[in-house]
């Protein structure tokens, strides 16, 4: 098959970006997305043109470094019958003769490094400011120390899941990243090893989250439907509620 | 001060196969592991590991590559403990190590289940699964930590799979009796690393630990005869810059790329390890590479990587080929029963479908070679250099265990590896048997160290998948976490200060010459891949290498195969550095310019792989020489001959390589001829 | 944000059932207005416990300090999520954003316009059409809402005000912490719908109402 691709050029972070048209030929409907990139890349190198840039690594839908906006939804959720990364997403879901615009994520805290590359630092910076368990290598009580409900035990996994790609973030229209935050606060409240830090936690990484100047949730739901790992949308809730509650605590006061 | 202590070599009682390849040099030896009983040693050695003050850790310095389980475990320890530690990765974040896409789980000798199971089982089990070829004292110490590695990262908040009463769950995994694994659904590598990450962060929070994402190591720097230092490239800007230290770590994990296809990360590289093989670090086993059956097959020409699917699936799925080549293109539910083979069943009887994993994948291997492969065929290039189409897939198939379990049963053991199969293939595999062919997936070489994890270089420490210590010539499943945090968390964090107790050491600036010397060596190979300015990608030429590899140091090698890979490869490697074109500027996010340097890096290595399969005459673990096979087809081991980790030294680009042996002793364990018939 | 929704929610359903009592009659319509502002015989809402008439100003300031607040977060939620999204997408699809989630902004400030203008009729009495009504609130109604395009401008006024309250209202639950799981949203969004629709059909019973002659004819 062959496609038409609309792609987002930007030379760096200070320069003026634009979409530029290419033809892909000889796609195979197997081909995985970023494999119809390479396919592209390939020909612009031996033409002389520099290839595209975009991010990507594991190439198995886990480690997160991939993710850029396919005809106007993250990872192409709008093309893809099923939630994926971009790198799990195949040619199978598009029609030979197909227009395809890519773009980068799109968000402030998010800035364009080149095309399709972004810099998603702040995620890593709302995690330093209290996504953990303070608890220094070697003082881990036995591992049967706690017990953990099922139920909130499968609670906290889901929630783990997040793998940190930022769709959620590339999918909001206020350019949130409550989902990502909220999963991390969730994962951790689940678990009683969270539970000493459960107050000062939402309180730090949402005031790191505004720092980072992402915008504010309105519960419109656009993050968990875009979400790779299917973060359920209810842990931005969970986040309220701990928020909520911070508030009658002195920690972090 | 040398880690090492050097006695005359063996005399050889005959030449090593590939002679002309490399030269002999001196044996080499552990000399860090103490005395006394083997469940004593770690103890004694934690005792006997000179300290260093609280107060003054944090004058020291420790650079650290990589940010994966051993790499993200350590920096956190070290950063905890007040060192002041440098961290690196390529990729945007910590958190995209390619630790994150193990799925199985995490071994630990925790004895929950009641099942005979201890440390002793543990490290047994995993010589024994390394055919012989680790070293005893490195795994027992595995084994002995592997307990505390699961407490401290279920104090981190790692969601484990646990049972209605609240505890862990643990399963059976990778062929033993014991159920020992711990794991988390079918992600164990991501939670155990956004655990490490977390750690982390936390001393990143903490200004303990300086993370320097998206730079990659390109050199190491050496002043003194110790490591000192590491050039890196901001591979944003392009800048080139030196980082000094105290020492410095390699977390930097494993060099499956080396075969283009893997089911390594796109980025994994030997770029860091190699850089410091070639300043003098000794690089052990490095034909050592790990198989895995059931990955799903290559679809085409422009396939970028391979993807695994758990092991687990051989345990309900039966795996056959067309017994007629001229059936390999039809429907397979087409295909009676009488005319399929379910070849591994045929052979091996007793153990059909569950025989260990380079049994499953060089079987594999064989049925394609014969023709009689299924799904889309494959250009390949046989010896002669003749193109030639392959279809490259066995069926698994789950008709039986449908019937069997039913539909939902099969899909409430395997519902998620379903599912990524029909994501990935397009394929509805509860309808139509899966397709499956071997992919390479680990790396049990890496740079040689010693009980301290120290490699030859004073002051270079290497850890996870990037040393070579404790996998022998084949991994047990669910042991690379195990290691990987093991190294991390605490074997690193308590040998490394025998080291730092002697620093600080001077400090070098920018102007000193060893400095100097490493940073304009990145930039003049920098220059001189962007100068090349030839007419074929990277790619391409990875993408060759890769065949090469695969097809001579795969899944059974031969000597002759062996030696037309060094030819090939040399070949290509000078047709590399006259034809490559890599587009674009230094000063610039350039990814062609990183992969050109990545690959002709792996040259190198592909080169060094071969000469140690070659000199290896034996077959052990993941390598099999075809020369060395029972009549029935089985590997065949040589302990007379090839009881030694082969450490490799590097004497100059074009010189020969010199091996150094590190003889194996075996004290705790009985040496034994595995067998699966 | 969610608070203060929530209390303009609350006072539309009381407004609502007070528009209701058209249906009653004059007189009742008439004193309920005037009890709300303490002008009955009893003294009206509240009294003895406030002064009469106090009752009706602290609503006021009460419900003008809610539509303040209002649109101050409102205010600060956009200038946040426009300092966050500085560049559009080329294409863009949404998933899951219904129609009234994306208008709660620009809806909002139709809304808010229309309602100084509904404040400056029923309330100032300073834009009303159908001339003067005597002093007598149920008067001024049935004259207001016989103008068809009146009511016409009502209904669609409505429709914004209930589009708005539809997100709104689950949004305010989640925001507080309401949505715990998957069936809690469809609960809540369920709610949102049904008090949307109360919302729309109890306000606009009446104005209809007069429109054709079923009330005050």
């Amino acid at each position: 098959m062959n496609v038409t691709l609309r792609v987002w050029r930007q030379a760096n972070a200070h320069s003026e970006g634009r979409m530029v048209t290419y033809q892909v030929q000889d796609v195979s409907p197997d081909m995985s997305f970023l494999e119809m990139l390479d396919l592209l890349n390939e020909d612009l190198t031996v033409k002389g043109e520099e290839p595209v840039a975009f991010d990507h690594d594991c190439r198995e839908g886990i480690c997160g470094m991939c993710g850029v906006v396919i005809n106007g939804t993250a990872h192409g959720r709008g093309s893809s019958p099923v939630p994926t990364t971009t790198c799990q997403l195949h040619m199978r879901s598009f029609e030979d003769g197909a227009v395809i615009d890519v773009e980068p994520w799109r968000a402030g805290p998010f800035p364009v490094i080149k095309d399709l590359v972004v810099d998603r630092s702040a995620f890593d910076r709302i995690i330093q400011a209290g996504g953990y368990v303070s608890v220094s290598t070697g003082s881990a009580p036995d591992a049967h120390a706690n017990a953990v409900g099922k139920q909130k035990a499968d609670r906290a996994f889901d929630a783990a899941t997040c793998i940190g790609c930022g769709a959620c973030v590339a999918a909001c229209p206020n350019s949130s990243a409550m989902l990502f935050t909220a999963a991390k606060i969730t994962h951790l409240a689940m678990l009683p090893q969270g539970q000493p830090e459960r107050h000062l936690r939402v309180k730090k990484m949402l005031s790191q989250h505004d720092a980072e100047g992402f915008g504010g949730c309105t519960n419109i739901g656009e993050c968990a439907e875009v979400c790779p790992k299917q973060i359920p949308f209810d842990t931005i809730s969970q986040l309220n509620r701990d928020l909520i509650a911070s508030l009658f605590k002195r920690d972090g006061k | 001060m040398m880690t090492t202590t050097t006695k005359p070599a063996a005399k050889a009682a005959k030449p090593l196969p590939g002679a002309d390849f490399f030269t002999l040099g001196e044996d080499i030896a552990d000399t860090k592991a103490p005395g006394g009983p083997i469940d004593k040693k770690w103890s004694t050695r934690q005792f006997e590991a000179k300290l260093v003050n609280p107060a003054n850790r944090r004058k020291l310095t420790v650079i650290i590559v990589g940010t994966g389980l051993a790499g993200g475990a350590a920096a956190a320890s070290l950063g905890e403990a007040g060192y002041n530690v440098l961290n690196f990765c390529y990729q945007d974040s910590p958190r995209r190590a390619h630790s994150i896409a193990a799925q199985g789980g995490i071994n630990a000798a925790k004895n929950y289940r009641n099942d005979n199971d201890s440390t002793y089982r543990l490290f047994y089990d995993t010589v024994k699964g390394g055919d012989y070829r680790a070293r005893e004292t490195n795994v027992y110490r595995l084994a002995e930590v592997s307990a505390n590695i699961i407490d401290q990262c279920v104090a981190q908040g790692v969601p484990f799979a646990r049972e209605y009463g609240g505890l862990l769950d643990n399963r059976s995994f990778g062929g033993v009796q014991v159920q020992r694994t711990f794991y988390a659904r079918g992600q164990t590598g991501q939670q155990l690393l956004i655990g490490a990450y977390q750690a982390l962060e936390r001393q990143v929070a903490a200004g303990t630990v300086q993370m320097h994402t998206r730079h990659e190591m390109l050199e190491l720097i050496i002043a003194d005869g110790r490591a000192r230092g590491i050039v890196t490239r901001d591979m944003v800007t392009g800048e080139i810059e030196s980082w000094t230290a105290d020492a410095v770590v390699l977390a930097t994990g494993g060099y499956g790329n080396v075969f283009f296809l893997s089911t390594n990360a796109m980025g994994c590289n030997v770029t860091a390890t190699w850089r410091a093989h070639r300043k003098g670090a000794y690089f052990g086993n490095p034909c050592y590479t790990q198989i895995h059956p059931t990955c799903i097959p290559v679809h085409g020409e422009t396939q970028s990587k391979l993807t695994l699917m758990s092991e687990s699936l051989r345990n309900d799925g039966r795996i056959w080929v067309p017994k007629k080549a001229e059936d390999c293109d039809k429907d397979p539910r087409q295909i009676p029963e009488e005319d399929r083979d379910y070849y591994l069943e045929r052979i091996y009887p007793a153990f059909g479908n569950l025989v260990p994993r380079d049994i499953a994948s060089r079987q594999a291997k064989n049925m394609c070679d014969e023709g009689r492969g299924v799904g889309p065929a494959v250009r390949e290039f046989d010896h002669e250099g003749n193109e030639r189409m392959v279809r490259r897939g066995v069926y698994l198939d789950f008709a039986e265990a449908i019937g069997r379990l039913g539909a939902d049963g099969v899909a409430a053991r395997y519902g998620n590896l379903f599912d990524m199969y029909a994501q990935i293939t397009g394929e509805n595999p509860y309808e139509t048997p899966m397709r499956i062919y071997p992919a390479v997936h680990y790396t049990m070489g890496g740079l040689w160290v010693d009980y301290d994890l120290s490699s030859n270089i004073p002051g270079l420490y290497v850890t996870g998948e990037a040393n070579f210590s404790d996998h022998g010539a084949n991994r047990l499943g669910a042991s690379a976490l195990m290691q990987g945090l093991a190294d991390g968390y605490f074997v690193l964090p308590n040998t490394i200060n025998d080291y730092l107790a002697s620093a600080p050491y001077e400090k070098l600036d920018d102007t000193h010459p060893a400095v100097k010397e490493a940073v304009d060596d990145v930039k003049g190979r920098v220059e001189k891949l962007l100068a090349v300015q030839g007419n074929r990608t990277v790619d391409s030429f990875h993408k060759e290498l890769g065949h090469i590899m695969w097809e001579y140091c795969g899944m059974e090698r031969t000597e002759e195969g062996l030696k037309t890979a060094i030819g090939k490869i040399d070949e290509l490697q000078k047709d590399f550095w006259a034809n490559v074109k890599v587009t674009g500027v230094n000063e610039d996010f350039n990814q062609t310019l990183e992969r050109a340097g990545r690959v002709a890096d792996f040259f190198e290595l592909g080169r060094l792989m071969c000469v140690d399969a070659l000199h290896r005459r034996e077959s052990c673990g993941g390598h099999f020489r075809a020369e060395s096979q029972t009549e029935d087809g089985e590997a065949l081991r040589h302990d007379d001959e090839f009881l030694y980790v082969g450490a490799w030294e590097f004497t100059g680009t074009g010189q020969k390589p010199v091996l150094h042996k590190e003889q194996l002793v075996y004290e705790a364990i009985e040496l034994k001829q595995r067998s699966y018939k | 944000m969610a608070v203060t929704g929530l209390i303009l929610i609350a006072f539309l359903l009381m407004h609502m059932f007070g528009n209701l009592k058209m249906f009653i009659g004059a007189d009742s319509f008439n004193h309920y207005a005037e009890w709300l502002k303490g002008q009955t015989a009893d003294g009206g809402i509240l009294y003895p416990i406030l002064p009469a008439g106090w009752f009706i100003w602290i609503f006021r300031v009460v419900l003008l300090a809610a539509v303040v607040l209002h649109i101050y977060s409102a205010v600060t939620l956009w200038s946040r999520a426009l300092a966050a999204n500085p560049t559009t997408y080329e294409a863009k699809r949404k998933l899951a954003q219904t129609y009234s989630a994306r208008t709660m902004r620009w809806g909002g400030i139709i809304l808010a316009g229309v309602l100084i203008f509904h404040l400056l009729q029923f309330t100032v009495h300073a834009t009303l059409i159908a001339g003067a009504f005597e002093d007598n609130p149920y008067k001024m109604v049935l004259g207001e809402f016989s103008i068809w395009w009146m009511v016409l401008v009502y209904a669609i006024w409505m429709v914004a005000v209930c589009m708005h309250i539809r997100h709104g209202f689950w949004s305010a639950f989640a925001t507080l912490g309401a949505n715990t799981s998957a069936k809690a949203r469809a609960i809540l969004n369920g709610c949102a719908w049904a008090v949307a629709l109360i919302l729309y059909i109890g306000f606009m019973i009446m104005p209809v109402s007069v429109l054709f002659g079923w009330i005050g004819a």
